[in-house]
This record gives C-alpha cells, sequence and structure tokens, in this order.
C-alpha cells in the first residue's frame, strides 16, 4: 500500500511498489489526461508535477513518492479550464491532435512556477516536449501571452 | 410534404465536441443496449430531431453537425462543420459535432459518403455534398416555419438559426421548428452559395475541439475504460515476415492480474491482464521462441544494393516524358550528374497503436483512432468472423495519424483477433512505443539519380531522372495500379493534375524502376512528395548553380506555363527578400511545388557556424490552396509542416539489421524540438476556384529548401539524409 496526495487528496494505492506513477494515475485513479507515448522519460507526454517541479511520471517509481509530497496532474491544473496557460492556449487554439497537450501544458506550468517571465532561452531550456503535430510556435508564442494575461490581471 | 419518421437512434452516435461555453461536456456514452451504460445526455434524445443525416437541432437551438471523416489534428472536424454551417444558416455558437459511425452508414447507404481521412482530402474531397447537406437542411427548415405560418417559404429568411417572416415580421428559431423539419422530404435541388458570399468559410474561427485538450478530458483511444474492461500488450515477431513459434507463460501466469497468454494470428503473442502495466511487464518477461522466416539476413545494406541496382537497370515505367532527353543531354554543353537517397521513416504518433474490442458469436464493437472508420469496419468484420452488419466501430479522436491509421488497421485485427479468444469481455490492446516503432508501414525508401543538361546561355534543355526503390501501392493497394505502374511514384513530378510538376523542361523524362524490399511501406504525411521535392527541387539548385545563375531566376525561366506555382513563389522571394542582404551569416534556399492540388513554396534562412552547427532561423512560406476554409488553421498546419519534414531532414531514419528495424524509441528516432524551431511566417493566399489540401503539402518543401540554404551557406550539397550523420563544416 502507498500513501500519495494527488490534486490536494490525499489516496492509498495498492499496487505493486514498481509501478511507475503514470500508470498508478491512469490504471488506478483514473487519471487519463496524462499520457502514455514512450515510456523512458523523453517525450513529455506524461509530465506531471511533484512539489511544483515538472517531473516525466512514466519513470517515476511509485514507491519513490511519499504523502507529503504534491502530485498536481493536468486535472489539477485548475477546475475551470482558468490557469493562465489554458486561457492563453485557448486564445490560440496551440493544440492540434491534443496528445502531448497536457504534458506541454504541464511543463510550461513548472517553468512559469520556477520563473514568472521566461525568456526563448528558458523555453527552449524546459519545454522538452516531442510534439509531431508541429504546435512549438503557438506553445512558446502561449507561454507569452500567459505572461502577459498575467500582467494585465494585475495592473487593471 | 412529410416523410416517414426515420427510426434512427441518437444513441449510436458516440463522441460529441463543443465550442466553449455550448452548455455541453464531452460526452462519451454507448449504445444503452449493448452496455448498459447510460449518461445525462441520453436523457434529451427524444427532443432532439435530426433534420438530415448531417444536422439534428435540440430544441435550444444547438445544433449538431455530423463529421465522416476524422479529426487527428488537423482542424477537418471544424473546417468542415463551417461548410455546413455556411449553407444552414445557423448560429456558428451554437453549433456541436459528432462523429458519425461506420455501422450506421452501411445502414444507410452511405449517406455520409467515404470516411477516409489521408491525402489531404477531409475537406477538398467532401466539400460539394457536406455543404449540400447543410443546404437541404436549411431548405427543410424554413419550409417548416412557413409551413406552420401558413406562409410561402420565399417571403422567409434567414440568418443565424432565426427564421423571419418578411411581410409580417413573425419569426421562430431552428430549434422551434427541427421536429417538424424532420418529417418533410428532403429537396432534390438545392442551391449552393456563390464562394463571394460566404461569412465563415474564409473565417479563421476557433477550433471546436480546443478546450478539452487543455484539461485532460480529452479521451483518446489509449484512455478509453469500457466495464469489465481487460487490458493487452502484444509483442509481434520482430523480423518482418517472422512468425511466432512459441512461448512459454508458465513463469508470467501467476503474475498478479494475468488473466491470459495469447497467440494472436501467427506472428504475435499477448498478454491480458487487469491493468496494461501488468500486461506490459509481464510479457517483457515472457520467454518467446521465433520463427524469423525468410527476411532475416536482410540490411539497409542489402536494401540499397538492390536500389542501386535498379538505378541503371534497362526496364522502368514512365511517368512523365517529353521530347528527346537523350538527344538533347548529347547536344547540351554542359551536364550535371547526381544521386539522392531517402530513408524509411516512421509515422510515430504521439499514440501509439491502440484499439478496443468486444467480440461474441452474434456481434463485435470496436473503439479505435482510426483516419477511415469505413476501412476500420471491414478490418473489425474480417477478424471478428462476422457480417459487417453484425459488426461496429466508434472512432475517436486521433493522438496523431499521418498516414499510419488509415490504410492500416493490423491494430484493430489483433485486438479482435484477442478479444475473440476472450468473448464478451471488452479487451484494450495498447502497442508499447516499441511496438510501433518495429511494426510500422514505413515511409518507403527509394533513390534517384538525375542529369540535366544546360545550353551555352545556361537554360535547362534535358531532364533525365530514375527513380529507383519501393512502391506503396503494389503492397498497400495494387488495384489502385495501372497496368502494373504505380502512379502515386511520381506525385509533383507528374504531366498534370493535383501533382504536377511545376516546370516546363523542353526534354524530359521521369521514370521509375520499381524495387520493392520486403519492409511494409505505407503512406507517410507528404507521401512521395516528400522525397520527390527534395530530389528535384535540390537538383534544380544544382543546375542553377552549374550555370552560374540566381536559383530564383533559373526557376523563375521554367515556370512561365505554371502561373499559380510562380506567384507562391514570388511571394516567398518578395517576404523574404530575396535579392537583398541577409543576416550576416544567414544563407536562404528555395523550394517550390504543388501537390494535394494546392500550390506552396518556402524560402528557409540558415546558418551554419564553424563546427558545422546548424541553425534554421526563419521560414517563409506560401500556399495557394484555391479556397482557404480556416485561414488560421492552414497556418498552423503549414507551422506544423516544418516540424514534420524537418524532423524527417535533421533525425528521422528507419535502419534495418537482420530483418528488423533498428530504432526502439525516441531515443533512436528523435523528433525536433522547441528550441530547434524556426520562426514561420506565412502568406495564405487562395486564389479561388479549386479546393487544394493543407496537411500535407508544405512537408515537401521543407527539406529541400533548407538543404538549398545549407549549400549556400556551406558549398554542401547534400544528398543522402538524415542530417544527423553529415558533417556541416564549410566545404
Amino acid at each position: 500500500m502507498v500513501k500519495l496526495k494527488i490534486n490536494g487528496k490525499s489516496v492509498d494505492i495498492d499496487v505493486d511498489d514498481s509501478t511507475p506513477l503514470l500508470w498508478v494515475l491512469r490504471e488506478q485513479l483514473g487519471l487519463t489526461g496524462s499520457k502514455y507515448s514512450c515510456g523512458i522519460g523523453l517525450c513529455g507526454a506524461c509530465t506531471v508535477h511533484i512539489n511544483g517541479e515538472a517531473v516525466r511520471s512514466c519513470i517515476v517509481p511509485v514507491s519513490s513518492l511519499s504523502a507529503s509530497q504534491d502530485v498536481v496532474t493536468i486535472e489539477g491544473l485548475s477546475s475551470d479550464n482558468s490557469h493562465l496557460l489554458q486561457q492563453a492556449w485557448a486564445e490560440l487554439d496551440v493544440p492540434q491532435c491534443g496528445y502531448c497537450q497536457p504534458g506541454m501544458i504541464m511543463s510550461a506550468a513548472a517553468l512559469l512556477n520556477s520563473n514568472p517571465d521566461p525568456s526563448d532561452a528558458d523555453i527552449d531550456a524546459n519545454v522538452t516536449n516531442i510534439c509531431r503535430c508541429g504546435t512549438f510556435n503557438r506553445v512558446r508564442h502561449g507561454i507569452h501571452l500567459a505572461v502577459d494575461i498575467n500582467k494585465r490581471g494585475r495592473s487593471s | 410534404m412529410k416523410k416517414e419518421r426515420l427510426n434512427f437512434s441518437r444513441r449510436d452516435f458516440l463522441i460529441r465536441t463543443t465550442t466553449a461555453g455550448a452548455g455541453f461536456s464531452l460526452g462519451l456514452y454507448l449504445p444503452l443496449t449493448s452496455c448498459g451504460v447510460q449518461t445525462a445526455e441520453e436523457q434529451t434524445l427524444s427532443e432532439v430531431a435530426e433534420v438530415n443525416a448531417w444536422v439534428v437541432i435540440e430544441p435550444d437551438d444547438t445544433v449538431i453537425i455530423r463529421i465522416a471523416r476524422s479529426e487527428m489534428g488537423q482542424g477537418t472536424l471544424t473546417g468542415l462543420a463551417q461548410l455546413v454551417t455556411e449553407e444552414l444558416e445557423c448560429d456558428w455558437s451554437k453549433v456541436t459535432t459528432e462523429y458519425a459511425t461506420p455501422g450506421q452508414s452501411l445502414a444507410r447507404d452511405r449517406v455520409w459518403g467515404s470516411f477516409s481521412t489521408g491525402g489531404s482530402q477531409g475537406i477538398r474531397g467532401s466539400h460539394q455534398y457536406v455543404r449540400k447537406g447543410g443546404a437541404v437542411a436549411r431548405h427543410m427548415l424554413i419550409e417548416a416555419a412557413a409551413e406552420k405560418w401558413g406562409v410561402t417559404m420565399d417571403e422567409c429568411r434567414v440568418l443565424n438559426s432565426v427564421i423571419t417572416h418578411v411581410p409580417s415580421g413573425r419569426s421562430t428559431t431552428y430549434g422551434k421548428v427541427a421536429a417538424l423539419a424532420a418529417e418533410l422530404i428532403p429537396p432534390v435541388h438545392v442551391g449552393l452559395k456563390d464562394p463571394k458570399d460566404w461569412k465563415i468559410i474564409g473565417k479563421p474561427v476557433k477550433r471546436l475541439d480546443t478546450i478539452n485538450k487543455l484539461n485532460g478530458k480529452q479521451v483518446f483511444g489509449a484512455d478509453l475504460m469500457l466495464p469489465g474492461m481487460l487490458n493487452a500488450s502484444i509483442k509481434a515477431c520482430p523480423v518482418f515476415g517472422g512468425k511466432l513459434k512459441s512461448f512459454n507463460d508458465a513463469k508470467i501466469r501467476k503474475l498478479p492480474g494475468v488473466r491470459a497468454v495469447l497467440a494472436v494470428d501467427d506472428n504475435a503473442v499477448a498478454v491480458v491482464a487487469d491493468t496494461w502495466w501488468q500486461a506490459k511487464t509481464a510479457l517483457d518477461v515472457l520467454p518467446v521462441t521465433w520463427s524469423n522466416g525468410p527476411n532475416a539476413k536482410m540490411s539497409s545494406a542489402s536494401i540499397a544494393q538492390m536500389l542501386d541496382e535498379g538505378l541503371s537497370a534497362d526496364d522502368a515505367f514512365v511517368g512523365n516524358k517529353n521530347g528527346d532527353v537523350k538527344k538533347a543531354l548529347q547536344s547540351a554543353v554542359k551536364t550535371v550528374e547526381a544521386s539522392y537517397g531517402y530513408p524509411y521513416q516512421n509515422h510515430a504518433t504521439m499514440e501509439p497503436m491502440n484499439a478496443s474490442a468486444r467480440w461474441t458469436k452474434e456481434r463485435c464493437e470496436v473503439w479505435c483512432p482510426t483516419q477511415n472508420g469505413e476501412a476500420a469496419l471491414e478490418a473489425t468484420a474480417e477478424a471478428a468472423g462476422l457480417p459487417a452488419t453484425q459488426c461496429e466501430v466508434y472512432k475517436i479522436h486521433l493522438g496523431g495519424g499521418f498516414g499510419r491509421r488509415g490504410a492500416f488497421h493490423d491494430f484493430v485485427k489483433q485486438a479482435v483477433a484477442i478479444a475473440k479468444q476472450m468473448p464478451g469481455t471488452w479487451i484494450k490492446l495498447l502497442w508499447t512505443r516499441e511496438e510501433d516503432m518495429q511494426h510500422g508501414h514505413y515511409h518507403p525508401i527509394t533513390k534517384a539519380k538525375l542529369v540535366g543538361g544546360l545550353n551555352e546561355r545556361g537554360d535547362l534543355v534535358g531532364l533525365h531522372m530514375r527513380i529507383s526503390g519501393q512502391s506503396i501501392l503494389a503492397s498497400v493497394n495494387p488495384k489502385w495500379m495501372q497496368g502494373g505502374v504505380d502512379m502515386f511514384t511520381f506525385q509533383c513530378l507528374l504531366p498534370e493534375g493535383d501533382h504536377a510538376i511545376s516546370y516546363t523542361v523542353p526534354n524530359l523524362l521521369i521514370e521509375h524502376a520499381m524495387r520493392n524490399p520486403p519492409v511494409p511501406p505505407g503512406f507517410w504525411r507528404g507521401v512521395n512528395v516528400n522525397q520527390n521535392t527534395i530530389y528535384i527541387e535540390s537538383f534544380l539548385d544544382e543546375l542553377a548553380h552549374a550555370a552560374g545563375k540566381d536559383p530564383l531566376e533559373f526557376r523563375r525561366k521554367l515556370m512561365d506555363k505554371h502561373p499559380k506555382s510562380l506567384a507562391v513563389l514570388n511571394a516567398v522571394a518578395e517576404k523574404v527578400g530575396w535579392g537583398k542582404a541577409a543576416p550576416k551569416g544567414v544563407h536562404r534556399g528555395l523550394a517550390v511545388c504543388k501537390a494535394f492540388a494546392s500550390h506552396v513554396a518556402t524560402c528557409a534562412e540558415v546558418s551554419v557556424d564553424n563546427k558545422g552547427k546548424l541553425k534554421i532561423h526563419r521560414i517563409v512560406a506560401a500556399t495557394d490552396p484555391g479556397y482557404a476554409v480556416n485561414p488560421q488553421q492552414i497556418e498552423a498546419q503549414v507551422e506544423g509542416s516544418f516540424v514534420f519534414g524537418l524532423s524527417a531532414l535533421l533525425y528521422g531514419e528507419c535502419t534495418i539489421k537482420d530483418g528488423a528495424v533498428e530504432q526502439k524509441n525516441f531515443d533512436s528516432y528523435p523528433s525536433m524540438l522547441i528550441s530547434e524551431m524556426p520562426k514561420v511566417e506565412v502568406i495564405v493566399m487562395p486564389s479561388g476556384g479549386f479546393w487544394g489540401g493543407i496537411g500535407e503539402p508544405t512537408i515537401a518543401v521543407a527539406a529541400p529548401a533548407v538543404l538549398n540554404a545549407i549549400f549556400a551557406a556551406t558549398g554542401k550539397r547534400i544528398r543522402e539524409f538524415p542530417l544527423k550523420h553529415v558533417d556541416l563544416r564549410s566545404a
């Protein structure tokens, strides 16, 4: 039995210790927003936050986590699509097929957690998710737009 | 006039996307009769009216537009809804969509036409009858209102779902008359709007499927959960054509969650377990013996040898010919010769192949991401051993398609083959990335030898192009071949049509020596335009250089009779500032082509530093698709096309060793990242009068424009790919 804190809620999971967090989220908790694509921690489709930092959940054994760590998935980013990135993504119609986008958004959200106004170089260094449809330029634009929306909100 | 009310249940329709705030969340539900899943949505079923096959209207004026083609990111769902809305004259803010099912299509005499979503055909292959569907529904709705009021139709006007009787000023809405309209006989003849009167076609409206892609609610095939569902992981013989010999399940039978270890067809083994992770990890340790078969010694080298032989073989199919190329080359003042090659590519959709199936003796149902619902239904029926009328396929948005999920439903057949061994239970089969890499239907491999002749003025007087390599049709659909010739091989090199060559060359011969290695080929986004444009556009640059001419001027001279291709080329040249100095250290390259009926051109600006590191700074891309249904989605497709085309150029190759693909995941088959993405400036320049494709054409010009810019920067002409193997330091 493993105790976890997912999207603010404590959960007890009965699962083999070596099971990656991704598969606990998807198959034990029904949180399928985090995607399987490569399974080797490369593509980023499975990205979630652990204590605010972006983590590739497909290579994190659930046994390495404790109940004191905050795990946030795309489902927990906001309850009403109101996260700045969700607003910006909707404004720019960023997704194409959409399969990589939960991971893309979680990577970008973690970047904004640590760096509220990232440069293009910061984005290049921190958003390393694969998107085969090719949404990169709208992703970049979307991160900058989210920063702008935030600034507008604070100045009004 | 009234018709018999159709006994047609909307329960058979599955997935609905919505505009933001239209009141519905994603509805994913099953026929009540088949598994007892009921959602809140079903409670409103009795109140909705199917006006015709394309249009369903609810009392609150919500318009549900039925879509037969598949949404895989390319935006076709929104574009098709725009086409229907244009003629229907309904309120766009109340439009939602749902997929028609192939089983219903079969039962209703293919009322929605083809389900095939490939070849950039989604809109250009269906715009006529889809718009007509909207126009017919509009006519019936107005007729219903007129009948209710006892007036004539020609006294009524409609705007944004509101019908007004002009003389009296009375008005009603679509939602109020839809039930009555549904009982009328549809008109046989309805006119379509003149394009100059379009209000929503041509507008950059937002996609209808965005919101659920931002919060994890969009359900893909890999995410599907159905009552009592078990999960399967599969491994097929890695060697092409190899078979399953045996497996020893003693070691894994007792592992937690494992329910069954099964042979699938004659070449694969699957583990079925409570969770996919249990199935996958059990399969990882299952001892399996394969019978590798006749291809066990195949390698990239043996394939290359086969293709090299074809470059100079006597026999070849002719794709385009005029004049006397032999004579022209003999009398040329200068000739240039070069050989190119293009490797196998994997589609590598972000969502690996998957399908969910339930089989009983009476019925087989499948949920899957597919680019062709009808083909998925055929595959289901075949694997199930049941007539198609006793099968159904429920489509789900695809996590990428790129051609992998259209002509091939191997994953569907496997899911059904597993489900058939466990009757009555839903089985979700999900491939690993490794399985996906090794069991693709790959972009075909070809080589090309080109010889061009120049006269004393440096004009092109003759061009001979010999392609050697794999035919997609010979493997996938021999019925489409013409007398043994695969005309698809000549895409963008043909004398005329959707894939006509963009140049007039006085003496021309383009031919194909078909050489088919036993690696399964498939339609890969862009198809044969990808390599053919690299060959022809790189070689034209070589000829321009040999003639001492500017690559733009050299091309222009051959394009008098190709005004639309010339127009897109001129547009990028002007925007990029061709002929004016580029920023220091930055060099430019051009490419143009006609593909999928659209005209596209690109100019790339690159630099290569003294260590050979390439940076692609800026791309200017122009597209003339005839009619542009949604310009902002065209921009998205054009930008995305550079990621697909340049990922292949920079990194993409599948190599063969001992009969199997060597690459297994994104570590050995990388894809471009955001840090490598150039700025892209898109020019959408619809000239009207035709319907061209959007999702694929630009991929073709991405690579050659960059290659020509690399030549300008370094003096290096690259003829074998991907670039990751090439030292780009200046020659």
